[in-house]
């Protein structure tokens, strides 16, 4: 059993094999591999007997459930009105100029992701930006600058 | 409590059943409201919005659809309100749709063709959004093409997908206005679990889904003087075509069809009925000898039940879903392919024809049947068996095509060597039907007496009943066959692959023991098929069914074994059923496929 499939038994083990655990399979599986590759969908639908296609279509609906691999960090600029009133273009152009990647792109040490989300709830602090699970807020060029280079400095990737 | 309901609709009073949606009230009353993504088959999705009406003192209109009746309802199905809705309603469907009708496949059958010329759509108020959409085509497949820019998102063909084939191919993807229709992945139709069956194609309003046409192939062929053009028409065919042509469900047209074939130009019109026959003869043997070898040989390796092969739509589900159980399939090739590979063989020796010239043409109700013929295995002639599968509704296209008045067609009979049939193989096109002829011979074969039902007709494996099980005691068989004394030969029938599903889990955790299930791939069997008529719908189907068991009760050979031309391909050729000739020309072998 490769390691995929192991995990995938495992989720299934644990949150059930009934449609409404399709959720939870996958939240699990992107906790870990940071995304749900074509083999990982397989698996869950072969371990809850639903189609595949049914699994993708799923994954592609929710902003979390990515499809594609992902890098180490998946950064994730919030898009919605207010962050974009409060300079969140600003924000996103230092990013790119410092990672040299575009939207939706993966740096080649596949350290970074770059991607846009729908409103985090900070509003009140915008603009504002998740790298994994942190979230970062009032960010201006300069903090991104700041909060960038900690993770840039860090030497280990996976 | 009264069971009726008391409505107006448009200002008139009338009584409704309880649970009567506001469209099938409008209905009763012979007020049609547009739909688009409403379809007899499938359950109520609601998000077409075309059939909006407005129920007094409700700020929001609401859909027809999706309305249960309700106690002193006042419905108005065109008002002003109504109409000026639906109007923008179709024009944001048509936002986002090539409207490139005159290069369309569907041109002239289209729902939403239909609406627009009939709500007089001239301009466009909303801005065009499909050049901004990156639309692609899949057209891989052998069977289906894909075309994105004609898709209005209605869900038909997926809820066809689940609900009535249970594959699941088709699903949803993205949101909001990145929603789309597609496959696992978006991988290419020809690289994922669909069955090619086609049902998604009949069930589409618009031109999104629609079969590979073969028609200009055809007509070259027919054009080319060196090629001899051969055509067999399924069982199911005569019992759809006239509806393309103008004609009610249900019509037979079985004559005018072959006189239709003659007149468009091909060499010799033969019939698949007559490989239906030979079909029962090689699979009812091969039945038999499996329940030899089980009930005398105790060999534990036989596969029981055994499944029938006829459908290719069932075959490459079972390839993709239930691999381990490809033994059970009987190794016959489906009707299309046993008479694709004796043409090029056998009527060519007989004919005296090379058979590098000659074009073998089907005319099928399904798409899958298109995949079937390009399959890498089916060559066992030397030559491509079958070369073009048309479906019924490009069989209509040719005839319009040809300017041919159908009706005034005279009934013909087809051409001989390989045209003759019986009645067994015409109910081939019906869910239960090979389950019928099947019997009708091996019992006889195994007892020497017809089979105990009035008229040959075997009813408890007729019907529109999802799964229908039968059984029939074997008593005082002839010597050879002692060993069935007493047995009772336990059968299913299944059709629509959500069916076949639930028959196959039965089979899979042992709570079934069958000895031979039956299993059509398209709801109502090939009559239903997805290369048949736009619209296919219950009443359609019942209307076909009718047809097709009254063809049986008019032929004057009911039994696939008293087939004379069969009994002249067994004598001069083939020698004897499962012989070595018959292993090669007629029978196959499956391939285990991915379950996505």
């Amino acid at each position: 059993m490769n390691p995929i499939q192991s995990l995938v038994k495992d989720l299934a083990d644990k949150h059930g094999r009934k449609r409404e655990s399709l959720l939870p399979i996958m939240q699990g599986v992107v906790a870990q591999e940071k995304y749900l590759s074509e083999l990982a969908m397989i698996e869950i639908a072969r371990e809850i007997d639903i189609s595949a296609s049914e699994v993708y279509g799923t994954a592609t609906f929710y902003s979390f459930l990515e499809t594609e691999k992902m890098g180490k960090y998946v950064i994730r600029v919030c898009k919605t009105i207010t962050c974009a009133m409060k300079g969140k273009n600003q924000v996103m152009l230092t990013i790119q100029n410092m990672l040299k990647i575009k939207l939706g792109e993966t740096t080649p040490d596949r350290k970074f992701t770059l991607l846009e989300t729908n409103c985090l709830g900070w509003c009140h602090k915008a603009p504002a930006m998740l790298i994994n699970d942190d979230v970062y807020t009032e960010l201006t060029p300069e903090k991104v600058r700041e909060v960038l280079s900690m993770y840039m400095k860090e030497n280990h990737v996976n | 409590m009264s069971d009726k309901l008391n409505i107006t609709i448009n200002g008139f009073q009338v009584s409704v059943k309880k649970n009567t949606t506001i469209l099938e009230a409008a209905d009763e009353q012979g007020i049609r409201i547009p739909t688009l993504c409403y379809h007899k088959d499938l359950c109520i999705a609601g998000n077409c919005r075309v059939c909006v009406v407005e129920v007094v003192g409700q700020k929001r209109l609401s859909a027809a659809c999706a309305t249960p009746c309700e106690e002193g309802m006042e419905i108005l199905t065109n008002s002003l309100k109504v109409r000026n809705s639906r109007k923008h309603i179709i024009e944001l469907l048509l936002s986002e749709h090539n409207a490139d009708c005159t290069k369309c496949y569907r041109n002239g059958n289209c729902e939403l063709q239909e609406l627009a010329s009939e709500y007089k759509i001239m301009t466009q108020d909303f801005i065009e959004l499909v050049p901004l959409k990156n639309y692609t085509i899949d057209a891989f497949s052998p069977s289906i093409i894909k075309d994105d820019s004609k898709c209005i998102r209605c869900q038909r063909c997926v809820r066809t997908c689940a609900e009535l084939q249970g594959v699941n191919a088709l699903t949803v993807s993205h949101k909001g206005d990145k929603m789309k229709i597609t496959t696992f992945f978006e991988k290419n139709m020809n690289q994922v679990v669909c069955t090619n069956c086609g049902q998604c194609v009949n069930h589409c309003p618009t031109g999104a889904l629609v079969e590979k046409n073969y028609i200009e192939e055809v007509w070259e062929a027919i054009a080319d003087p060196t090629k001899h053009v051969v055509v067999q028409t399924a069982p199911a065919v005569r019992v759809g075509l006239g509806e393309e042509l103008g004609l009610p469900s249900g019509s037979r047209v079985t004559g005018k069809m072959v006189s239709a074939l003659k007149r468009l130009g091909f060499d010799s019109v033969l019939d698949t009925d007559f490989t239906a026959d030979l079909t029962i003869m090689e699979e009812g043997t091969e039945l038999l000898t499996r329940l030899k070898k089980a009930l005398v040989d105790k060999d534990e390796n036989v596969a029981l039940p055994m499944a029938t092969s006829c459908s290719p739509g069932w075959i490459k589900y079972i390839e993709h879903m239930y691999p381990e159980f490809l033994n059970n399939l009987s190794t016959c090739k489906s009707p299309q392919q046993m008479f694709g590979a004796l043409v090029k063989t056998y009527y060519a020796k007989a004919r005296n024809l090379d058979p590098e010239n000659i074009v073998s043409v089907s005319i099928m109700p399904c798409t899958a049947k298109k995949f079937e013929a390009y399959r890498p295995e089916m060559h066992d002639s030397g030559y491509r068996d079958v070369d073009y599968v048309l479906t019924t509704r490009e069989l209509a296209i040719l005839i319009k095509q040809a300017g041919l008045d159908f009706n005034k067609l005279d009934e013909v009979k087809y051409d001989r060597l390989m045209g003759e049939s019986s009645g067994a193989a015409v109910i081939f096109g019906a869910t239960g039907g090979v389950m019928e002829a099947a019997l009708r011979t091996a019992y006889e074969i195994v007892t020497g007496r017809e089979v105990p039902f009035e008229n040959l007709n075997i009813n408890p494996v007729r019907g529109m009943e999802g799964v229908r099980e039968a059984s029939i005691k074997i008593e005082k068989p002839a010597k050879e066959w002692a060993f069935l004394d007493g047995v009772e030969l336990k059968c299913a029938v299944a059709h629509g692959l959500v069916n076949a599903k639930a028959v196959m889990d039965a089979v899979k955790s042992g709570k079934a023991d069958y000895h031979f299930i039956e299993i059509m791939a398209c709801p109502g069997g090939c009559l239903g098929g997805g290369g048949q008529p736009i619209p296919t719908n219950p009443e359609i189907r019942q209307k076909r069914a009718e047809a097709i068991y009254a063809e049986d009760s008019d032929m004057p050979i009911r039994k696939s074994h008293l087939n004379p031309e069969v009994a002249k391909l067994y004598k001069d050729f083939l020698k004897e059923p499962l012989g070595e000739v018959s292993h090669h020309l007629l029978h196959t072998k499956y391939t285990k496929r991915e379950r996505y």
